[in-house]
């Protein structure tokens, strides 16, 4: 039997791909795009012609897909147009006879009709962002969920309950409920609605437990025991590119906490070669003011180092550690492709056997395979981008923070 | 600036060779001799050089001259040398005698000791430091023939005379104070900086590391390689950058050790004032007990207990004629005595006042060194920052195009 024209080995850039312009008055949310519509694009930004060159076909409504083109538009490009807003603040402990735990405020502004208020402000604990997580995952098995910080500390011995350690949590849930919002799909998902919503979560969660019966879907894609026979070549060199990725994504985060440390040790003996300055001016007469002006110099320096090495491990380390959690879920979800791919081929397989024209079931297999392609492509090119301006972001930070430094040297030196 | 014999002269440690020999024990040893280059320089008007005249000198014979200084002319603060040894070494820093930068910093060492005796209004204008430097041959001899080392005080005899002075001047017991307070806080300073400068060498030579993972990196990416790869190589120029500035700073532990010895130099000089002043109390005291036992043997009374008044109860007195020639002897004694306090007074006076005068030329000289280093230090460390922010400044470009 030939393959179904829209799987298989052919390359997805070949296909013909609608990019909206800028201009997003076709919006309209979406949920599930028909397969026909819903196909990959490539990304660049503003650029609307595939890379081999084909022109970019701007007539299709794909709502969908011009909703993904703002994805690669920064967040504070695209204000105007966005209805939906979250953000994670105001950390609390709250200590009770079991426990003790930290809950975030959630505020959600949003003008969008399945909304019933305009706004909406709730506190939800760590464990809720997790079970969000989940849920996000069982619903949409073929989208890519941001991903949350880690659950435990394991590294030394970190307090759950300092003020640095919160606030990097704080940072990240709100960076994770962000990424969520801005995702054409995952945003109108309804476990993400009545996560910023409900009074009582709990409540929630636990009705959610009686309808486990019904996730017999997903378990589809859980069931493993079918063997791929060949992967396609894209997604082949996906996996290995995400393995060398989170390979030297380790590399680096290595590299700079070696050079935190070292720059703590550094710090250490500055500290003690300043006060020796002092002492010798308070040996001498002439030279005193200048001596006592070095001693204060390295003080200084000693300040904007510090500063330097705690902006490195509150910024740029986590940022380091997210994308190598992403990595690593989307490394899941290329085995669920593969899943779904080996499922479509066994049946396949089943069908030339059974000898039926329309093979029913191949086909929903192979449709949900499609959306897994186009969607991976998709989220990956967005991905991406992401890393792109990301990237550049937490470098300018570091650059930006190397400069602090290194001007703060200059200014103070010069007295 | 007074005549010396720098304004006359151009000196110059220009090279340095290892050569082997035998030493004064007959073994074969391996050792560096540098060569010192003058050349007279004519009135400014003229603008003419004279040619110049080389010879080869190692370090032991440096030592030699300095020795010869300071005991020829203890009322002069006399130059240190380098060290005879590399100590405050940081761990890329060799400790080896023969490490040639560590002879390269010795060279230079060496030729700032001949410029600061050549220009010192007092040490320029000996002999034998002119034959120092201009005659080779022979210039052993001479040293030796001046008996210097005659004159050398005994290390035990200056201890002996620092604990049990009882009158110092006021001024070299600060200063002797001052001296070792200075060297204390040098030699802290020397060490901690090097443990800084270690550090920083640490930091620096990691993000060497960044350079090559970035490299690694933007070979499986599109369009962030590019901007990786340019990166990484300016990681790179940034930790190879810390070789330099650490070498340069080193010059500037160079300029702090010369004055830690310094400190030692001056310690000499109060040593001597006591070793002095501790000659002058003993001769005082010499005096005033020979004139106590004049007296006693004139008058016949015995008013401090002593062992001749003892034995005499115990033997019998002494005859008149006995006494009398004790008295004569004591009489001549005496006035030699007091014509020696006379003229160790006289010393005395004359060494402080011309070894203050040279401690306060010092003291001019030492503010305006160490405040010129401290200027340079600083202006090496805001160059670093600048190539610091130059590199990063490179880097956030690359990164910037990713």
């Amino acid at each position: 039997p030939k393959p179904l024209p829209s799987s298989g080995p052919k390359s997805l850039r070949e296909m013909p791909h609608p990019l909206a312009t800028s201009s997003s008055e076709e919006m309209g949310p979406a949920l599930t795009p028909s397969p026909d519509l819903l196909l990959p694009r490539s990304i660049a930004d503003k650029d609307l012609s595939l890379p081999n060159g084909t022109p970019v076909d701007t007539s299709s409504p794909a709502s969908s897909s011009s909703l993904l083109n703002r994805l690669q538009l920064d967040d504070d490009l695209d204000v105007e147009t966005r209805d939906l807003f979250v953000t994670v603040d105001d950390p609390k402990k709250h200590v009770c006879t079991m426990e003790t735990y930290i809950t975030y405020r959630v505020t959600t502004k949003t003008t969008r009709a399945e909304f019933d208020l305009p706004e909406y402000s709730v506190r939800r604990r760590y464990q809720d962002f997790d079970w969000l997580r989940n849920k996000l995952e069982e619903s949409q098995p073929t989208h890519l969920i941001p991903p949350l910080p880690e659950k435990f500390v394991v590294k030394g011995v970190v307090d759950r309950f300092s003020e640095e350690f919160v606030e990097t949590r704080r940072k990240a849930l709100d960076k994770f409920l962000k990424r969520i919002t801005d995702h054409p799909v995952l945003s109108f998902n309804e476990h993400f609605s009545i996560f910023l919503t409900a009074k009582d979560l709990n409540a929630y969660k636990k009705q959610g437990m009686a309808l486990l019966s019904k996730m017999g879907e997903s378990v589809k894609y859980v069931t493993g025991g079918y063997k791929l026979r060949s992967r396609p070549l894209e997604f082949a060199a996906i996996g290995d590119y995400l393995d060398t990725f989170s390979l030297k994504l380790g590399t680096i985060d290595r590299i700079a906490q070696r050079i935190i440390k070292e720059q703590l040790e550094y710090l250490v003996e500055l500290r003690e070669y300043g006060p020796v300055y002092s002492t010798w001016g308070g040996l001498e007469v002439e030279l005193s003011e200048p001596l006592e002006g070095m001693s204060a110099c390295i003080g200084n320096c000693c300040t904007a180092l510090e500063e330097l090495s705690e902006d490195m491990t509150e910024d740029f380390l986590p940022v380091l550690r997210e994308y190598i959690l992403y990595a690593e879920s989307m490394k899941n979800v290329l085995k669920k492709r593969d899943q779904v791919q080996a499922e479509y081929e066994a049946k396949l397989e089943a069908v030339a056997l059974k000898r039926e024209d329309r093979p029913k079931v191949p086909t929903d297999v192979e449709k949900c395979q499609d959306r897994v392609e186009c969607f991976n492509a998709d989220l990956k090119a967005d991905m991406e981008r992401w890393q792109n301006n990301k990237r550049q972001d937490f470098r300018q930070l570091l650059m930006g923070m190397a400069d602090k430094n290194i001007q703060y040297y200059e200014k103070v030196c010069v007295t | 600036m007074e005549d010396c014999l720098a304004k006359k002269m151009e000196i110059t440690v220009s090279e340095a060779e290892k050569r082997t020999g035998r030493n004064a024990m007959n073994i074969q040893e391996t050792y560096t001799a540098y060569l010192i280059e003058t050349r007279a320089v004519e009135s400014q008007s003229e603008g003419q050089c004279g040619p110049v005249e080389s010879l080869w000198r190692r370090y032991s014979e440096f030592e030699l001259l300095r020795n010869y200084l300071s005991v020829t002319y203890p009322h002069i603060v006399v130059p240190p040398l380098p060290e005879k040894r590399a100590d405050f070494v940081w761990h890329k820093l060799s400790a080896d005698n023969m490490d040639p930068d560590f002879v390269e910093r010795r060279r230079i060492g060496l030729e700032n000791f001949l410029l600061r005796v050549a220009s010192h209004p007092v040490l320029w204008q000996d002999k034998i430091f002119y034959a120092f430097l201009m005659q080779e041959g022979g210039w052993k001899e001479m040293v030796n023939e001046t008996g210097f080392q005659l004159k050398a005080d005994s290390r035990l005899k200056a201890l002996n005379a620092t604990f049990r002075v009882k009158n110092p001047d006021k001024r070299f017991t600060e200063l002797k104070h001052y001296s070792d307070e200075l060297q204390s806080v040098i030699s802290h300073l020397l060490r901690v900086r090097a443990r800084v400068a270690d550090r920083l060498y640490g930091v620096y030579k990691v993000h060497g590391n960044y350079g090559r993972v970035f490299s690694e990196w933007s070979a499986i990416e599109k369009e962030m390689g590019d901007g990786l790869q340019s990166a990484g190589h300016h990681m790179d120029v940034y930790a190879a950058s810390i070789d330099d500035i650490l070498e340069e700073e080193e010059h500037y532990a160079d300029q702090l050790k010369e004055y830690l010895f310094y400190a030692e130099a001056l310690r000499a000089v109060c040593r001597k004032h006591e070793l002095m002043q501790y000659d002058l109390e003993m001769a005082a005291q010499d005096l005033t007990s020979k004139k106590q036992q004049c007296e006693e043997l004139a008058t016949g009374t015995v008013r401090t207990f002593s062992l001749k008044g003892m034995t005499s109860k115990l033997f019998g007195q002494e005859t008149p004629e006995q006494r009398e020639a004790k008295i004569k002897i004591l009489e001549e004694q005496i006035q030699e005595g007091e014509e020696q306090l006379k003229s160790k007074n006289l010393e005395g006076r004359d060494f402080v006042k011309s070894a203050w005068a040279d401690i306060e030329r010092f003291k001019e000289q030492k503010n305006h060194d160490l405040k010129e280093a401290l200027i340079s230090y600083a202006v090496m460390q805001i160059s670093m920052c600048k190539k610091g922010i130059q590199v990063w400044t490179n880097a956030k470009e690359c990164f910037s195009k990713m």
